[in-house]
């Protein structure tokens, strides 16, 4: 393709938006609906990120439920799509289902990249492709990237870039093993005896996928898996099989909690040198083959230098609650990298921002943010009547998909300044910190031990109080007994 | 042995964690979450329940009781796990006044924790012995 045919020439733009993954598409998509001027960069040739090329056995951990019980094309129906991208226009909405074959609710990777492909084409998202970010740097009061292309002045960047570079925990001889991304066809481990690294979701859908080939797996990690709780798992159930084996004895799967000291060649394969974490003493493996599945990192270049905080060795920015750098000013991330802004983790509990579900939220609240904080822009409002108020928050509270995706991260607002007004979904983290009118915020909380219930936050005359509302078995949080709580505690700011 | 995480290495140079051994406190760092807080940000919110137990590795931070500032806190130092032990929310708001650089234990894991670690429960019993009595001694 000519230069010339590209959209997005070098030059100034007041955004920049680095990637075209789903984070980078839902990030466009939602800035341009508020009309800010933006740019949008990619490194690849095509739409899609790492659905172009992962998870390695090619089925995704979040459901999408083609029918489900919401029309698809409704905003209640997000809560069944968890990795469709969100749209205003209703034949733009609900993608992902339009590609499955039903085989598993769980889509196919070729299907969830069919769907944002689709996504990226019928809303008409420009990205100029094949245009690869390079370098960084703070020039005035605005940023430069460098590019393959060009140069891009800016005065914020969002980078959707993912959290894709492969990373392996620094064990002595950790570099003759394969990373998670080399794992290859599932036969090459035919009768085999196999040594996985790491006890997270890639550990375990590489244990599940190689269960039918090899003669043993070891999965091994300093931390314990935790099940018990199944709505707070790390893991996800689908990928407990190789732990069920284990927890029923023999010698086909164990799934151990040890640091992993060494890793060595041996004739023909490795030894493994380990310390028990949970348990006193040592234990040595021998394997023909070792994989690293120790996760990824946020492909960062030159940003660590301009002074940019991280987390976890290095792997993921620290972020405020609107997902800028909190050392860097005018660098924001979206996309699985919008998990450096972790919440109030109220009960330890995380964001869903690791996964599309949980991260086009993000995306969507982060382009609004831009709009009216970065260049003066205002979305307008819907206003209430007073009795519009309580049956709206707890329908909110009832089926809103942001409120309950991301549980305890996002919440409705509204303000009491005279007029009751509907200041959408914000951060919850930014609502409890923030000076402001009288305003109620509502969340979707769960505890530890997984019940979840709905919140309420009320901020009257500067003070700040915190209700739960009761939880229900299945969820109707519209009872009667609901709304005269809600009544109660909503009676300060509403009088 | 595992050399290359920086994590570990910063737990290991603290006096709470003194007593753990390198897989030990390998495990640790995959237990705690790692935050990075702005400058003026909250950590600890009075009066917010299911909050957490939180130790310094970098930076500065202050206790806040209603504006003032009776106690600033540095790397090492620990806080909010009176607020989980007794189940109440926390008393006092703790701002950054930095970069501040946290290893956070959830609530709900804290008892577990300790539990697990029983020289780490013991220091963290005499720090809450020494602040008791400073308290003491300064209101007297």
């Amino acid at each position: 393709m000519a230069v010339v045919d590209k959209p997005f020439p070098p030059g100034d733009y007041d955004v920049v938006v680095v990637g075209s993954g789903p984070g980078g598409l839902q990030t466009s998509y939602s800035l341009r609906a508020l009309g800010v001027r933006h740019a949008v960069l990619s490194a690849d040739d095509e739409p899609g990120g790492m659905f172009r090329r992962f998870p390695v056995f090619e089925r995704l951990i979040t459901w999408t439920k083609p029918d489900a019980p919401f029309e698809r094309g409704t905003r209640e129906y997000e809560w069944y799509d968890h990795n469709s991208l969100l749209a205003e226009e209703p034949e733009n909405r609900a993608l992902v289902p339009e590609f499955m074959d039903r085989s598993s609710s769980m889509p196919s990777r070729s299907e969830m990249e069919a769907g944002l492909r689709a996504f990226a084409e019928r809303t008409g998202l420009e990205v100029r492709y094949g245009c690869r970010w390079e370098g960084t740097r703070r020039e005035d009061d605005g940023l430069v990237l460098v590019t393959s292309d060009g140069e891009y002045r800016c005065r914020a960047v969002v980078f959707a870039v993912g959290v894709t570079e492969p990373w392996k925990a620094p064990i002595p001889g950790v570099e003759q093993a394969l990373h998670y991304t080399e794992t290859g066809e599932p036969s090459r481990y035919e009768g085999k005896r196999v040594f996985i690294v790491g006890k997270r979701n890639s550990g375990f859908e590489v244990a599940s996928g190689l269960l039918p080939w090899a003669s043993q797996l070891v999965l091994a990690s300093p931390r314990p898996v935790e099940y018990a709780v199944l709505g707070r798992s790390v893991v996800r159930a689908r990928y407990l099989e190789p732990l069920d084996e284990y927890s029923r004895g023999g010698a086909g799967a164990f799934v151990v909690d040890v640091a992993i000291e060494r890793i060595e060649r041996t004739g023909s394969g490795f030894r493994i040198l380990t310390r028990g974490t949970t348990w006193p003493g040592e234990l040595a493996f021998e394997a023909e083959q070792v994989l690293v599945a120790t996760g990824f990192k946020t492909p960062l270049l030159d940003l660590p230098a301009l002074g940019l905080a991280t987390v976890a060795d290095g792997r993921i920015p620290a972020l405020t609650p609107f997902w800028e750098s909190v050392s860097v000013p005018g660098v924001y991330f979206a996309g699985n990298a919008s998990q450096g802004s972790p919440g109030l983790r109220k009960q330890g509990l995380a964001s869903n921002s690791t996964s599309v579900n949980g991260f086009r939220y993000n995306a969507a609240v982060l382009a609004r943010h831009l709009a009216e904080n970065r260049f003066g822009m205002r979305a307008e409002r819907r206003k209430l009547e007073r009795d519009e108020v309580v049956p709206y928050l707890l329908s909110e509270l009832a089926r809103a998909p942001e409120l309950w995706v991301q549980k305890g991260y996002l919440a409705r607002v509204l303000t009491f300044d005279g007029e009751i007004r509907d200041e959408g979904i914000v951060p919850l983290e930014h609502f409890v910190d923030e000076a402001g009118p009288d305003a109620v915020a509502v969340a979707v909380e769960m505890d530890s031990k997984a019940t979840i219930y709905p919140a309420v936050y009320v901020r009257s005359s500067g003070r700040l109080l915190e209700r739960a509302l009761p939880s229900h078995p299945t969820h109707a949080f519209e009872s009667e007994d609901h709304r005269r709580e809600l009544e109660s505690v909503l009676a300060p700011v509403s009088r | 042995m595992p050399d290359g995480s920086e994590l570990v290495d910063s737990l290991g140079r603290l006096a709470l964690f003194a007593d753990l051994t390198r897989p030990e406190l390998e495990a640790l760092a995959h237990t705690v979450d790692e935050e990075v807080f702005a400058e003026g940000q909250r950590i600890l919110r009075k009066g917010l329940s299911g909050s957490g137990f939180f130790v310094i590795l970098e930076g500065h931070a202050a206790i806040e009781v209603d504006g003032e500032r009776p106690w600033t806190l540095g790397p090492g130092d620990f806080f909010g796990e009176a607020s989980v032990l007794t189940g109440e929310p926390p008393s006092a708001d703790v701002v950054a006044k930095s970069l501040l650089r946290c290893v956070i234990v959830p609530g709900p894991d804290l008892e577990r924790f300790l539990l697990d670690r029983p020289h780490l429960m013991l220091r963290l019993l005499r720090e809450e012995a020494q602040r008791l009595r400073s308290a003491l001694e300064w209101r007297s």
